[in-house]
């Protein structure tokens, strides 16, 4: 599976108060969910990313809540990917099983700048920055992590496994 | 091997697992709340299953939009109650729970050595009763709740052995404020966190689940104490169930031991917008607030209050200061009665609400306005947690927010005065 965009580019810790505030958690529908992405830092992000981009973060992107709404928020507002240098591991493993695509890779804050195209080869766990021409290895998904992004997600992978039997 | 790794080996059926192995283990309770409750029905219902696994190992608990603020969340406990009814699970509605994290102990769903997940990320909680106890999302929730079954990474471990006693007006939520500035909001990320030393041994239940409560805001998968006696005497009338205690053993791996002594230890503030952003509340008296919360899954139990109490009796909130008490549970609410402390609060002029998660998150009750500041005894102090992006949020124990809604600005419950 191969993802590409343009990047946006956020800082480290950045929390899931911030990418849905606790306030729009009574709505369900995963369209009203996106007007609401990132509004916590960047109002006019949902605008920005609708067209489909990558987004780069530092450390411990998605800490806090467990809210599950923060990574269906950015899916539907148009986020392919999220590259950072480390997750929060609930957010980690919300976004696999909601099937937005997710990749651990140090030193990605350094070597992307907004705007530039990225690209990330799950298969190979390597994201290149188009623009610049850098690549950067990042950490490769253990192949169950695949199967279920490539399923579209735990449900679906979960009804692919329960016919099997 | 360790607490966390012997429970889950006996949960996977194995007789030993490692740290960083991948485990299929049997999960013993999961909880949802009506925040992440409505998305895990939904998604349960796509995988095309009519019943759950276990109606009696799945708790649903409504606490954050306790009573429904609006249309939408009125929509959404409906929908809960109408599946907890349909598939018989526990079901705790308004006016007779909590706050789940509250109410989970209290009706006896967390026991010693048990797998417990919850769609919340505060349920590292119940580490304090010597479960395996870890945060998950909706979705998961859904597959468990078709399954039983999850599958986890045993994580390492991260030993923090505390000794040396409390000094007056310092309490566990102190210490657990100190050790996530020490660490920072990432430097347990995926790990477990094992608190032990003579502290923790001689800490209430209260205490300890104040502890676990906050690991997940240096990034933990779960926290963990060792039970003992303090654990079965809390345990005793609430469960008839049978349960394992682990300890760890002599010999048990840890990625890190950490010591650490508390006798120079006072009342700590977590300062805007991280939780490692920690100082002294005595530094910080330049610092006016317009509300003080005390309560949430972090310190809304009956120890708090009685702190809290303890500063507020016969004194009166700072004009322009509004006090804001809410006791975690029913349970807690009751005894607050019993024992006169409502009296005191609102004697003192604090508005007392009912058990739910209340302002801690910003879904409604207690909302800040920009340029705003409260001083709070919950677990978060990141942009827009409690309303207004463009309000602080300091976090701190019941006595510092006590002490601070006297004064109107943040303080040291030691310099309070006669």
């Amino acid at each position: 599976m191969k993802v590409s965009g343009p990047a946006i580019k956020f800082g480290s810790n950045i929390d899931t108060d911030v990418i849905l505030p606790g306030k729009y958690l009574v709505l369900t529908s995963p369209t009203d969910l996106a007007k609401h992405a990132l509004e916590g830092l960047d109002p006019s992000f949902p605008q920005k990313a609708s067209k489909g981009i990558v987004l780069i973060a530092g450390r411990n992107f998605g800490c806090g809540s467990s809210r599950e709404q923060a990574p269906l928020a950015l899916k539907h507002a148009g986020v392919k990917c999220v590259v950072a240098e480390s997750f929060a591991r609930i957010f980690f493993r919300n976004a696999i099983n909601i099937s937005l695509p997710v990749i651990e890779c140090r030193d990605i804050l350094a070597a992307v700048n907004s705007g530039d195209e990225v690209v990330i080869d799950f298969n190979s766990g390597v994201v290149r920055n188009k623009s610049s021409g850098k690549s950067l290895s990042g950490v490769k998904l253990p192949s169950l992590i695949q199967e279920i992004l490539a399923d579209g997600g735990l449900i679906e992978n979960l009804q692919r496994r329960l016919k099997k039997k | 091997m360790n607490i966390t790794e012997k429970i889950l080996a006996k949960a996977s059926g194995k007789n030993k697992v490692i740290a960083g192995e991948i485990v299929d283990a049997n999960v013993d309770v999961i909880m949802v709340h009506d925040l992440t409750g409505p998305l895990a029905i939904e998604a349960f219902n796509r995988i095309g299953v009519s019943r759950v696994w276990d109606n009696k190992k799945i708790v649903i608990i409504l606490d954050h939009q306790v009573p429904a603020e609006s249309v939408k969340a009125a929509e959404l406990h409906k929908m809960l109650r109408v599946f907890a009814k349909e598939q018989n699970t526990h079901f705790y509605d308004v006016g007779r729970g909590g706050i789940c994290h509250q109410v989970m102990p209290e009706k006896g769903h967390v026991l010693p050595g048990t797998v417990i997940l919850g769609a919340d990320s505060h349920t590292c909680t119940y580490g304090a009763f010597g479960a395996f106890a870890t945060g998950i999302g909706s979705t998961e929730a859904a597959a468990v709740f078709a399954t039983g079954r999850t599958w986890l990474k045993v994580p390492e471990t991260m030993r923090i052995v505390v000794s040396g006693k409390f000094k007056k007006f310092t309490a566990p939520k102190d210490l657990i404020l100190s050790i996530i500035g020490r660490i920072g909001v990432d430097g347990a990320t995926y790990k477990a966190v094992e608190f032990a030393g003579s502290t923790v041994r001689e800490m209430s239940v209260s205490g300890r689940m104040t502890l676990c409560n906050m690991a997940v805001e240096m990034g933990a998968k779960n926290a963990v104490v060792e039970p003992d006696k303090a654990t079965e005497k809390f345990l005793q009338g609430r469960t008839g169930k049978p349960y394992d205690c682990f300890n760890s053993d002599a010999d048990a791996k840890y990625e890190k031991t950490t010591e650490l002594n508390i006798s120079g230890l006072g009342p700590s503030v977590a300062c805007p917008s991280s939780v490692d952003n920690i100082k002294p509340a005595s530094e910080l008296s330049s610092v006016s607030v317009d509300q003080a919360f005390i309560g949430s899954c972090t310190n809304g139990r009956i120890e708090d209050l009685w702190a809290a109490a303890e500063i507020l009796r016969g004194k009166t909130v700072k004009e322009g200061v509004r006090a804001l008490v809410i006791p975690a549970s029913q349970e807690v609410y009751k005894q607050a009665v019993r024992e006169g402390l409502l009296e005191i609060f609102t004697g003192a002029g604090a508005i007392v609400c009912g058990s739910a998660c209340g302002p801690c998150l910003g879904g409604h009750i207690g909302l800040l306005a920009p340029g705003e500041t409260c001083v709070s005894t919950s677990n978060r102090n990141f942009i827009g947690r409690m309303g207004s992006t463009k309000a602080s949020v300091y976090l701190a124990s019941p006595a510092t927010v006590a002490a601070s809604a006297i004064t109107g600005h943040i303080t040291d419950p030691n310099d309070l005065g006669a």
